[in-house]
């Protein structure tokens, strides 16, 4: 157990480390630099004085010397200001975690309570017409491009209905205020709902149907063993190790954002915390919210392979008690 | 029976579900502001961008600014200086050559949120944190020449500038800071770009001495103001101001449309395209103010291509568009056509100088003369065989430009010109293919400038990027013309309004006549606002609507 937890930590210090060089490397051989935004904006800064805002913040120097820079600043805790947001990095990236967790989350629970028990209700009647009318569904959940979804939603409840705000955050305090805030989540959150649930039931049922093909279910059943018993005390611990997998990836997602849902209703998460750092070339920002949102996938991993043993106790922590 | 209550009870929920939801009948007192930007900074003199700007304009007040006669005028000075009135005058400056001092005297009643008045200790501290070179102070070049500040009392000071330039008393971008606030904050200069209290504090109300104080920011989504109660002008008429950012233009329709927001600001709202589209299917809802303004979409030519050297083929590209019918066809008229990077809407713009008007005629008898003679398939070659091909590039995903951009292919195709696009996105096109010259043909892009902004930058032969001076300067055209240049030099020194009007008038007659760039239209704000929103008033030029914020009111006039 100790050697899985010591293997799997400096795994992920070393994925650590190169992602932190490779995001860098990429974000420095993007073309331009902050200050030919600041150029464009203003038409009376001189040669010189761009010359000169580009030394103070840095930005010719070799990338090879800024990534050291960089990282010794960061192993001594110091992540640096976001040139962005002209606020520390922390500061600026927790109310955006924060915010991402709580649209994330909303969904992520609301997508896996109603997908989980979608497929496992459309499996234990494969290729009826409900099955068949679960499937339309979750098609159509899945190839629904977010955007429109977005904007679908925005114009029937906001625009047409009058019913929800179009988008925003809500932050009002007080006896009203949780009901007010909540107000603003409903669009996002349906919209980013409606396209996972679709696969997540096509997950959870193909994996059931999998799980109930198997001899033991067959045995289960000879034993005289309702189909619900069959169904959620045999079938759907084993079914739900491939399902694992999938909710362990959208865990680490949780961290990264939603970046079209979250531009379409202005709600400032992690998504576009993320893309504008990238392009605003705001090095600082990108690669501490990028390598935080890495940690979370490699976590979400980690809890994985934690669950399959749970799942399936033949799993065992050490490779040498496989068989 | 029981299936009609059960039908009835239903009806009831869902009519109490939506009425619980129904947001509550906008209050007239508050205004929701819709932008597409949110700023980088709360500081006016390191922020760049104009949402900050935008925003800054409600909480303070330069010293000077143009305003919608782009006429230049006083806001937090008392009196403009002129060498007339006794206020500038020309002194020997510390390099030998002739500087100029200007005194100005700050509003009587100018007092930070807080209640401390607004002195000159902010103006020695605002010019301190300018001068230092680690300060991250955008605007250098000002400082740079503001030498030496003389406090004369606690309202009144001179300004002495080591050159003397015509726009001496236009001190736009000069914008107090308050020492009382900030000064411990400038200890350790390198760092105070990040420790200042616009960024650490930005909701303290003395930082602010305009008709609103900030008093909630949300990161990313929206900034609320409040009346200042210190606010020495006209009292404003809304308790409440909030400013929303919404990046993506249709959801920032959908939120005007849904009562999200009450107006789109037309410096960052919708585009042109977007709002004739919209006026078409709500204009009777809204009042819709087009105001074209300086904004100059252009073509620049890479002159080193040895085709485009040639100044046949420049007019001849000129020519063969018809740029009234594109501005007709595709915004309305609402988009001047431009003839030279000098707005008509300036004081100076040389009425009395034609451009190209539409002449297919005329442009293929210049390419038969530039040696284009030879028409095989539509297209044009000249003796040796090689087709007259040149690549026009943009910023790919702008939709406007992607559409004219295929009607200039067109219309060049039409007199045999083969004209390829090759789009690429923003941050690669600005941030290498323009910066370092590297397009082959046409770069369509725009300009954003000043009433009467002396085009040194980018047509003065001395700011053409190149490796050995590190790509600095932004005449991407690499045009040199030795009478420009001096044109350029004499323009910024000439004190007398007439005789620097005539230079202007050569400036555009060169501009015209050599064409080192194709002169498209001048792009409009378009303003999307409430039918009981008055008192708004577009400028058209880099200095927001929201100056002039305590004249918003609501009525039917």
């Amino acid at each position: 157990m100790v050697q899985f937890f010591t293997s799997r930590l400096l795994q992920s210090v070393t994925i650590l480390t190169i992602m932190s060089f490779v995001i860098f490397v990429l974000m420095g051989w993007m073309p331009g630099d902050p200050i030919d935004l600041m150029i464009a904006s203003n038409p009376k800064m001189t040669p010189a004085g761009a010359a000169h805002l580009r030394d103070l913040y840095g930005v010719d120097k070799p990338i090879i010397e800024r990534y050291l820079n960089w990282l010794l600043s960061a192993l001594r805790g110091d992540f640096g200001y976001s040139r962005l947001h002209s606020r520390p990095v922390l500061d600026v990236m927790f109310p955006a975690l924060q915010n991402t967790l709580v649209l994330l989350g909303c969904s992520f629970v609301l997508a896996l309570s109603i997908g989980l028990p979608l497929g496992i209700f459309a499996a234990s009647r494969p290729y009826s017409k409900f099955d068949y009318c679960i499937n339309l569904l979750a098609f159509a959940g899945i190839s629904i491009p977010p955007f429109w979804l977005a904007l679908l939603l925005i114009i029937v409840f906001a625009v047409l209905l009058g019913v929800l705000p179009a988008g925003g955050l809500g932050v009002h305090s007080g006896a009203g205020g949780i009901w007010e805030n909540l107000r603003f989540l409903i669009l996002p959150v349906a919209s980013l709902t409606i396209a996972s649930v679709g696969s997540h039931t096509r997950y959870m049922r193909s994996a059931m149907i999998e799980t109930l093909r198997q001899d033991y279910i067959r045995t289960a059943r000879a034993k005289g063993l309702s189909h619900r018993q069959v169904l959620l005390l045999h079938a759907l611990r084993n079914a739900m190790i491939p399902v694992a997998t999938v909710v362990a990836l959208d865990f680490g997602s949780l961290f990264s954002g939603a970046l079209i849902t979250e531009t379409i209703f202005a709600y400032p998460g992690m998504g576009k915390l993320i893309f504008d750092a990238v392009m605003g070339n705001d090095f600082n920002l990108a690669l501490v919210s990028l390598l935080f949102a890495t940690v979370m996938t490699l976590s979400g991993n980690f809890l994985a392979d934690i669950s399959y043993v749970w799942l399936d106790p033949r799993l065992s922590y050490h490779r040498s008690d496989q068989k | 029976m029981y299936k009609i209550r059960r039908y009835l009870l239903c009806l009831s929920f869902i009519g109490w579900f939506a009425s619980a939801l129904a947001p509550a009948l906008a209050d007239k007192e508050e205004l929701v502001i819709g932008i597409t930007q949110f700023p980088s900074s709360f500081h006016p003199n390191i922020n760049s961008m104009l949402a900050g700007s935008y925003i800054h304009a409600m909480t303070a007040r330069p010293f000077t600014t143009y305003d919608k006669d782009w006429k230049l005028i006083c806001l937090l000075c008392v009196q403009l200086p002129t060498i007339e009135n006794g206020l500038a005058k020309i002194e020997h400056g510390p390099s030998g050559r002739d500087g100029i001092a200007v005194t100005y005297r700050i509003q009587p009643n100018a007092t930070w949120g807080d209640g401390v008045p607004v002195s000159t200790k902010d103006v020695e501290f605002t010019w301190r944190v300018g001068r230092h070179p680690q300060s991250g102070v955008i605007n250098i070049e000002f400082y740079r020449s503001l030498y030496k500040i003389d406090v004369i009392d606690s309202k009144t000071f001179t300004m002495h500038f080591d050159k003397v330039s015509f726009d001496f008393n236009a001190i736009n971008d000069f914008q107090l800071i308050p020492a009382h606030v900030d000064a411990k904050n400038f200890d350790d200069p390198a760092t105070y770009r990040n420790r200042t209290a616009f960024n650490t504090t930005p909701l303290n109300k003395a930082l602010y001495f305009g008709p609103y104080v900030i008093s909630q920011i949300v990161a990313g989504t929206s900034v609320v103001l409040q009346p200042n109660p210190t606010w020495y002008g006209k009292k404003p008429v809304f308790r409440k101001i909030i400013v929303r950012v919404i990046e993506n233009t249709a959801a920032l329709e959908a939120n005007l449309l849904s009562g999200g927001i009450d107006m789109i600001a037309g410096e960052m709202g919708l585009d042109i395209n977007q709002t004739i589209s919209f006026e078409k299917r709500h204009g009777d809802d809204f009042n819709i103010i087009y105001q074209p303004g300086l904004i100059y979409e252009h073509a620049d030519l890479n002159l080193d291509n040895p085709i485009l050297r040639d100044i046949s083929v420049r007019r001849a590209l000129l020519y063969a568009l018809n740029r009234s019918a594109i501005s007709e066809r595709l915004f309305n008229g609402r988009q001047p056509v431009a003839d030279s990077s000098v707005s008509p809407l300036d004081s100076v713009f040389a009425k009395d100088l034609k451009g190209y008007s539409y002449d297919p005629k005329r442009a293929a008898e210049l390419l038969v003369e530039a040696g284009w003679d030879r028409l095989k398939g539509g297209y044009r070659y000249n003796q040796a065989g090689e087709k007259l091909s040149l690549q026009i590039m943009t910023t790919a995903g702008n939709r406007t430009r992607e559409l004219v951009e295929q009607i200039l292919q067109s219309q060049w195709k039409a007199v045999g010109i083969d004209i390829s696009i090759k789009n690429q996105p923003a941050r690669v096109f600005f941030g290498q293919t323009v910066t370092r010259r590297t397009f082959s043909g046409l770069a369509m892009f725009a300009w954003l400038s000043s009433p009467e902004n002396v085009p040194r930058t980018i047509l003065h032969s001395s700011n053409i990027p190149t490796e050995e001076n590190n790509y600095a300067g932004q005449n991407y055209t690499g045009f040199h013309n030795t009478e420009m240049d001096q044109l350029i030099d004499r323009i910024e020194v000439e004190l007398d309004r007439e005789k620097r009007r005539n230079l202007w008038h050569r400036l555009q007659e060169i501009y015209i006549s050599d064409v080192p760039v194709i002169p498209l239209y001048f792009q409009a704000q378009s303003f999307i606002l409430p039918k009981w929103l008055q008192g708004v008033q577009p400028t058209g030029h880099m200095y927001p609507t929201t100056l002039w914020v305590e004249n918003w009111r609501v009525g039917n006039d």
